[in-house]
């Protein structure tokens, strides 16, 4: 069995780095799939199973709930679905945790100090895991408010509280017969993991289901500690460290310390001082004149950003791509870091509507190439845009890594009104003489654009 | 000699800084599949959840915990790897077009 194992490990490594490039990736799914057949045929053969009604049953039960999952999922859902199966993951080893802790109780010595110390990290992790990703899952479904939940002295009452559920799991360690205190602590866990996400804004979201990965990623690995197995230790490492990469790299987009997340100290930035009323000046242009600029350019770039997403707006970019593409100009995509609600997202929401996946390019690289550009057209992106993030040092914003829109020759934007975006601060590229304001729902206006440029084509 | 203690420790701290360094090369245009696919992964769970339903003399307690996790391992497993695959049959170059 332990050689199965290996083989299994090895293909989970494998499958991870053929990840790393778009063609190779499908192989990597499927490394990934044999490696973890292999691992269950070889636990259901070699593991001295028994209870084979229980153990088939539940296998049959995931595959009928999980295959349906996949296909029926729309891709704007998939931060949703992530979030959910965070949670599933934790709570599989949470339950795991707790059955082995219960059932260690009939074994005198069976809960040694090195077995009790994993477990209770399993567990702990575990359960603040399930409902930490729970109220992810409720906040980005929208079930839950997505604003920050907050109350006085929020730090202090969370810290007390994990305070108490790490004191009673060291006090479960130095003794493991105590059963009574266990759904104590477990119940402590639970909440904690409620109160963690709560406090947390929408926009921050990415940056919480990649640490969220990263906890459920280490709760399997303690529980292969635990268990003495070192094929859950591997594959737990693996995804733990997968989550704390993807963690810290939204961390840097948003202009987050890396600390501040790991104690849940987000949301810490309230809507920021509003800027003196005063008026300011804009210029706002109409679709038809939109098209006569697009169509007069030669490059152009499109930032598309989390109001595109709530628009539905993808396909009809796609419709605009192609009408710009035959016409020989050049189209990219600037794709911030934090577009969309979970890392990655905006190029799933793209790819799904079939723009070409080279033509979406990261912040770094698209960076220089604003100031060659016609036109930036901005769909629903704020403050990811917003050149205060450059300059100015007293804005929330300030060091905040943004796309350099504003250098771009011409700058249009696609937004409702002018209302400010999340961090509650106003936007000077909207003020700018070559900026113009397209009022409108993105996806509207953009099917507007696409209306007017053929009749152009045919005057 | 090393016990399994240590033994455990030098895999989770190999493993680690193996994936750290295949992780960091990832597009980041491949963000949200890979993260469905570590998911996936982290499924591994099951193997223990199996392991305490299916021990020899197990309690009820343990049947029941063991079955509702392998039930939330498995469609883990299965929703992951397929909405990863689905996911990245939409990424498609240019030569594509029709």
């Amino acid at each position: 069995m332990g050689y199965i194992y290996i083989l299994s490990a090895a293909l989970f490594i494998l499958s991870l780095k053929w990840m790393n490039h778009p063609p190779t990736a499908r192989r990597g799914v499927f490394a990934g799939e044999i490696g973890m057949l292999l691992a269950v045929v070889g636990t259901l053969v070699g593991g001295h199973v028994m209870n084979w009604t229980w153990v088939m049953a539940a296998i049959v039960l995931g595959s009928a709930i999980g295959a349906p999952i996949a296909y029926i999922m729309p891709m704007t859902a998939v931060p949703q679905r992530t979030a959910m199966s965070h949670a599933c993951g934790a709570l599989a080893a949470a339950l795991v945790g707790t059955a082995e802790f219960y059932a260690g109780q009939h074994e005198p010595g069976r809960l040694t100090t090195m077995m009790m110390v994993p477990l209770i990290l399993e567990t702990l992790l575990g359960y603040l895991t399930f409902t930490g990703s729970l109220m992810a899952m409720g906040k980005l479904q929208e079930i839950l408010p997505s604003r920050p939940i907050t109350y006085k002295n929020q730090n202090v009452i969370n810290a007390v509280l994990f305070a108490i559920a790490v004191a009673l799991g060291v006090r479960l360690i130095m003794v493991p017969t105590d059963t009574l205190l266990f759904p104590i602590f477990a119940g402590l866990s639970l909440l904690f993991g409620v109160l963690l996400i709560i406090p947390i804004g929408g926009a921050d979201m990415p940056t919480v289901i990649a640490l969220l990965n990263s906890y459920a990623g280490l709760s399997a690995c303690a529980m292969g500690f635990a268990l003495d197995n070192n094929l859950l230790i591997v594959a737990g490492a693996l995804d733990g460290s997968s989550g704390l990469i993807l963690s810290i790299i939204m961390c840097k987009a948003m202009n987050r310390s890396f600390t501040n997340v790991l104690f849940g100290a987000f949301g810490q930035i309230q809507a920021a001082k509003t800027t003196g009323g005063e008026q300011r000046n804009y210029r706002s242009a109409s679709a038809e004149e939109a098209a006569a600029i697009l169509e007069a350019a030669s490059s152009v770039i499109i930032v598309p950003g989390y109001g595109l997403a709530v628009a539905q707006a993808q396909h009809k970019i796609r419709e605009l791509y192609d009408n710009l593409m035959r016409r020989g100009i050049d189209v990219k995509f600037a794709i911030h870091p934090v577009a969309g609600r979970m890392p990655g997202h905006m190029n799933v929401l793209l790819a799904e509507a079939d723009i070409p996946y080279d033509k979406l390019i990261e912040m770094d690289e698209i960076n220089g190439e604003f100031p060659q550009c016609d036109v930036a057209l901005v769909i629903g992106a704020n403050d990811v845009t917003n050149p205060a993030a450059r300059s100015d040092e007293s804005s929330p914003i300030y060091g905040m890594p943004i796309l350099d829109v504003d250098k771009a020759h011409t700058v249009m934007v696609i937004k409702r009104s002018m209302s400010p975006g999340f961090a509650g601060i106003d936007n000077d590229l909207y003020y700018m003489d070559k900026t113009l304001m397209l009022f409108g729902d993105a996806k509207a206006f953009v099917s507007e654009i696409v209306k007017e440029l053929p009749a152009k084509a045919a005057a | 000699m090393l016990n399994n203690l240590e033994v455990g420790l030098y895999v989770f701290m190999l493993a680690t800084f193996v994936g750290l360094e295949v992780i960091r090369k990832v597009s980041p245009l491949l963000h949200t599949p890979l993260m469905s696919l570590t998911n996936a992964i982290s499924a591994i769970s099951v193997v223990g959840a199996i392991l305490i339903t299916g021990r020899e003399g197990a309690t009820d307690l343990s049947k029941i915990l063991g079955f509702i996790a392998i039930t939330a391992a498995v469609t883990n497993i299965v929703s992951g790897f397929l909405i990863t695959d689905r996911m990245l049959k939409m990424f498609k170059r240019r030569e594509v077009k029709k």
